[in-house]
């Protein structure tokens, strides 16, 4: 059973399409990513989810029903536009918000010191929030959406404002999530920053679905067929290669449809070369979308 | 724990423990307690002297030699005013006064005394006034008339019903004090309360802690926790200030005398009390959460609320047109519209009997207008939760309230 099913869904403003008829599904144990650039209608997607808005027309369930009190429950929500209460302390806030998830204060205090120690906050648990840094507050937000061990987790930009240390520390965490078997679904419009952590992505732009599915199939679907060499040596003319892009570190060479990079390694070797980087070109998400939204402008 | 159980538990908490509430709390009877210093220290230093007070006179009509003591004063003759004017200096005397020849056709007497003072105090003048009644009337009018002639009236009033038996509710000014003292706490909790509402749905918004909550909590839950936490604490505070009345009664009535044992409960007075209590808060707490969904800050909130607020209060500041037209059909109209209804059907209770159809009538809209308001603040809030920028206008609400 997926955890959250999206069908045939259609939102609009004032006449104007904020998500047009957009379908999919998260899966336990996967990193979704819902991905677009802002305003592409990610954000009302989740409040539909959420039950935050109501959709024009579409189905969305949550573990194979309409949202409910039980199943909010079982889920963790970390919105875009986020904050805590700052005249109350750390722990404090912590023990209020899981309250609501239906946790007694006792289990609440004991997981969220394993939860403060892990992410190096546990000296700061009796500070008010209002004494915290912004990233400081962003961790304890993150630790709110998932004190109460939800089996679904929903991040609206979590890694907006943070620095490479926390960003580094909350992608850990969020690793750790769906190793645990966890559906978490990543919203966001720095697509480079969680790639490298999806299982599947959604690419909507202009409230409709650009692509959808397998990241690593994606990738692989628009490849354009290239490596990425940096190397010692005088390079000439090597057999298969059907044109050269120089960049400031390396070279982009892209291969005739008769070659394999195995072959270009082989020749690059043959040829006396010193390699210091040889790797498969991928096109970043963000370079896919580029072309996508290109096309669909043009 | 029901999730609306929790909300209320943490409201109640969180209000009770700001420092502006507690302040509020404690202001109220200490005030009143400075109040009834101020007022101990202003008796008794007006308190009439137990000693007794000589007033001089110079009788040049004739015929003023009896009636010299009044209570503590004493009236001493003297032959000439320059006799008097040195008894005056000499302080043999406080104060001395002439009674001119012509007294009997121009009343004026004329007073002489070393104290700058606006008026003549009371008892002074009441003494003056009984001492030449007394000389004029006397030999002409047996004595007891002249006693009654001073002290003409003591007006006792019985109010009968309909069939001519005696009313359970005699009015008077007694009846007045504990509605006054009620509608004056209840027109402060409403307000304030109202504006704890405000503060808290503000800050939640301001805070964007409103999709977290509701991440866990419906639209519904969320409010009905509020209001009843925030309200819970309004009472709390209410019932502090009750419950210091009695003490400061005591406390009041043993400086000012015993008017304490004068005052009455008006018969169901407690009874109708509680009830507009809990109903005026209700309505003004589920209005607040309105406009807390439509403003996107505490102080922009604030401004708006006021405009109903001011109802709530305004019932006092008529208290003296209250007072003298108590049955004038604007009084009628304005204890069935719901925002006034509170403080005004307090105060008209106490002054004079409220028709059971008015308050029926007062009551029934109050519930109405509280159904209407919840339903209202929970659509508002679940439109407008998430809208941070600028307010929406009447127009676009109303649109926004029709499509949903």
């Amino acid at each position: 059973m997926s955890s959250v099913e999206v069908i045939h869904v259609v939102k609009s403003f004032a006449d104007k399409p904020a998500v047009d008829d957009l379908s999919f599904s998260v899966a336990q144990g996967e990193i979704f990513g819902l991905i677009g650039p802002n305003g592409a209608g990610k954000t009302t997607t989740i409040r539909m989810m959420m039950d935050i808005i109501k959709p024009d027309s579409g189905e969305i369930s949550i573990f194979g029903e309409k949202l409910s009190e039980a199943s909010k429950n079982r889920l963790g929500y970390l919105p875009e536009d986020r904050g805590l209460y700052k005249k109350l302390s750390v722990m404090e806030s912590i023990v209020y918000l899981a309250s609501l998830k239906g946790m007694n204060s006792h289990s609440t205090e004991k997981t969220a010191d394993v939860l403060l120690n892990q992410t190096g906050m546990l000296p700061h648990k009796w500070k008010k929030i209002d004494e915290l840094s912004k990233g400081m507050s962003q961790i304890i937000q993150f630790i709110v959406t998932i004190i109460h061990d939800p089996e679904l987790v929903i991040l609206d930009e979590a890694f907006s404002g943070l620095d490479p240390v926390n960003t580094e520390l909350l992608k850990g965490l969020i690793d750790e999530l769906r190793n645990q078997g966890k559906a978490v679904i990543l919203s966001t419009h720095q697509m480079n920053q969680v790639e490298e952590l999806c299982d599947r992505i959604l690419m909507v732009d202009n409230g409709r679905a650009v692509l959808y599915g397998n990241l690593r199939e994606i990738k692989s679907k628009y490849r354009t067929n290239s490596v990425i060499v940096d190397f010692e040596g005088e390079l000439g003319d090597i057999r298969g290669i059907a044109g050269k892009r120089s960049n400031k570190d390396y070279v982009q060479l892209v291969l005739d449809k008769n070659t394999t990079p195995q072959q270009v390694l082989e020749r690059l070797i043959q040829r006396g070369l010193t390699i210091r980087r040889f790797e498969v070109a991928t096109p970043s998400l963000n370079e896919i979308f580029l072309e996508l939204a290109g096309k669909s402008h043009e | 724990m029901n999730k609306a159980l929790l909300i209320f538990r943490h409201e109640f908490l969180q209000t009770i423990k700001r420092t502006g509430f507690i302040i509020l709390t404690l202001a109220l009877p200490v005030l009143a307690l400075l109040g009834i210093g101020i007022l101990y220290i202003l008796s008794g230093t007006a308190r009439p002297a137990t000693e007794v007070t000589r007033i001089g006179y110079v009788d040049e009509l004739g015929g003023f030699d009896q009636f010299t003591t009044q209570n503590n004063i004493t009236f001493i003759r003297f032959n000439t005013a320059e006799a008097a004017t040195q008894a005056l200096i000499g302080k043999d005397v406080t104060e001395y006064l002439v009674i001119p020849p012509d007294y009997i056709s121009t009343g004026i007497i004329k007073r002489y005394t070393l104290q700058k003072e606006v008026t003549p105090p009371a008892a002074t003048t009441t003494a003056i006034g009984n001492f030449i009644t007394g000389n004029l009337l006397a030999g002409k009018v047996p004595a007891n008339t002249i006693v009654r002639i001073e002290t003409p009236l003591n007006l006792v009033t019985t109010t009968l019903t309909s069939t001519g038996g005696v009313a359970s509710e005699q009015g008077g000014l007694t009846d007045l004090i504990i509605p006054g003292i009620f509608s004056f706490l209840l027109a402060l909790a409403l307000a304030f309360s109202s504006a704890y509402v405000l503060q808290g749905l503000g800050e939640e918004k301001e805070n964007r802690l409103m999709e977290i909550l509701l991440s866990s909590v419906s639209t519904r839950q969320l409010i009905t926790g509020k209001v009843l936490g925030i309200g819970a604490a309004g009472l709390a505070q209410v019932l502090v200030w009750v419950i210091s009345i009695p003490f400061l009664l005591i406390l009041a009535s043993s400086s000012i005398g015993g008017f304490i044992q004068t005052i009455r409960i008006p018969p169901n007075f407690l009874v109708f009390g509680v009830a507009y209590f809990v109903l005026g808060y209700l309505l003004f707490a589920v209005l607040s959460a309105a406009v807390a969904a439509v403003t996107s800050t505490v102080r922009e909130a604030q401004g708006l609320a006021g405009i109903f607020t001011i109802f709530a209060v305004a019932p006092l500041w008529f208290y003296s047109l209250l007072l003298f037209f108590p049955n004038s059909p604007v009084w009628v109209v304005f204890s069935i519209f719901p925002f006034s209804a509170p403080v005004l059907v307090m105060l008209r209770l106490g002054m004079t009997g409220v028709p059971a159809w008015q308050l029926i009538a007062s009551i029934g809209i109050l519930v109405l207008s509280i159904i209407g308001g919840l339903l209202l603040a929970a659509r508002l809030l679940r439109t407008y939760l998430l809208m941070y920028g600028k307010r929406p206008g009447l127009v676009e609400i109303m649109r926004n309230l029709r499509s949903g």
